[in-house]
């Protein structure tokens, strides 16, 4: 139990997949200049991480990892190198058939996330958190807390930055450095104030 | 015709400094803030990804005419998929350690939004030698702010480049320290910030 709940304070805060390991970079900055958007992409990413993670945990110990194999009677394979294309194709498949069903029994919920499931597919903060977790040796519910609390982290870290962005529009900041350079800017302070949270041993 | 005139050169050149995927087309900036601790790793990052760049802009390209529209996002994924896992068995074979310090970020060109735009945007509607130059010229964009960003990180951060001490322990003996935030996360952010903001300023001029 207190090893869970150093996963979960490590993927919100010192870990960040954001602001530490800088997964999910392009989304983060594309979409927090509205506060009702990243809150929503934020949702999403939170959700899908939540069930990707550990989907492709079973996938990668029942059938891709050194012996994994073996219930079916093939000890000897190893599938190892064949993990990025099986666990992008895991995700691009969970992330469709999850705007289905949401379009189907959640007509609501979809109005708020529909527009985002697509784009997650290819944000790396997902596939970057199912391959932490083989590197990582996390068991199943390790997976399922990993996840979740990344996609925590993930979206606290984007509502922040466009709650930060709102305020910006007032302040005069120098030419060449609008958008782009101020937001990488602000990211690493931002970044640099989560990392106060490493001293705490738990 | 002067070869600067010509329309390959165009394609090839732009992407380096004025279009340049990171600071100009805000692409994979993920991968350009994780590798970049130390000189090596950046270099290595950068060949990989120029090569998966320009190989899958030139097999998307060729097959431009057969993919259908709406799987075209699935084709594309495969084939860049299929190009990592070659470019990252050849890293674990040559390059063990090396492969070991870059750990997911290989395996993330995938979802490195530089290869997926340019195979939306370009190889989709451009013959195969024009996208293979388009691809090479936005790898060598992204592997110059790459090996910026690494120099000024090992150099500032550890005071080496590739592992060799480079800034004299007399410095050290008058005082000099390393500065360890540029090791950490929120170096890597200041320091991209800073260089786009000279490059904006510059080439403005």
């Amino acid at each position: 139990m207190e090893n869970l709940i150093g996963i979960f304070l490590n993927s919100v805060f010192v870990g960040n997949i954001l602001l530490a390991y800088f997964l999910g970079m392009c989304s983060f900055l594309a979409i927090s200049r509205k506060m009702e958007t990243a809150i929503g992409l934020g949702l999403a990413v939170t959700f899908v991480l939540s069930i990707t993670t550990p989907v492709n945990w079973l996938v990668y110990y029942y059938l891709l990892a050194p012996g994994a194999l073996s219930w079916a009677g093939f000890p000897g394979i190893d599938l190892n190198f064949l993990k990025f294309i099986v666990f992008i194709a895991v995700i691009a498949a969970i992330v469709q058939a999850l705007e289905m069903i949401i379009d189907r029994y959640l007509p609501p919920l979809y109005m708020a996330l529909g527009v985002f499931l697509p784009l997650i597919a290819v944000n790396c903060a997902i596939l970057g958190a199912s391959l932490f977790m083989v590197e990582r040796n996390y068991n199943f519910i390790e997976s399922v807390v990993y996840g979740a609390s990344s996609g925590l982290g993930w979206m606290l870290a984007i509502i922040t930055m466009a709650g930060i962005r709102k305020k910006l529009r007032y302040a005069n900041v120098p030419k060449g450095l609008e958008n782009f350079g101020i937001s990488m800017i602000i990211t690493g302070l931002m970044a640099m104030a989560f990392m106060l949270f490493s001293g705490i041993t738990l | 015709m002067k070869i600067t005139r010509t329309k390959a050169f165009k394609i090839f050149f732009t992407p380096i400094w004025e279009s340049n995927p990171i600071s100009g087309q805000i692409l994979g900036i993920c991968s350009a803030l994780a590798v970049t601790v130390q000189l090596k790793t950046a270099i290595v990052m950068s060949l990989a990804l120029t090569f998966v760049l320009a190989c899958s802009n030139l097999l998307i390209s060729l097959m431009r005419k057969h993919i259908p529209r709406n799987i075209r996002i699935i084709v594309e994924l495969t084939v860049i998929a299929t190009l990592v896992i070659f470019a990252d068995q050849v890293l674990k074979a040559f390059l063990y350690d090396v492969s070991k310090q870059l750990s997911i970020f290989v395996g993330l060109i995938i979802t490195n939004c530089i290869i997926l735009g340019r195979a939306e945007t370009y190889a989709l509607g451009n013959p195969p030698f024009h996208s293979l130059l388009d691809g090479i010229g936005n790898g060598l964009g992204y592997s110059q702010i790459l090996i910026t960003v690494g120099v000024l990180r090992e150099l500032f951060g550890a005071g080496k480049l590739f592992g060799f001490q480079v800034i004299p322990d007399g410095f050290y003996a008058l005082g000099y320290e390393n500065n360890g935030l540029m090791v950490l996360a929120p170096g890597a952010f200041i320091a991209i910030g800073l260089i786009v903001w000279l490059q904006k300023t510059v080439s403005k001029e």
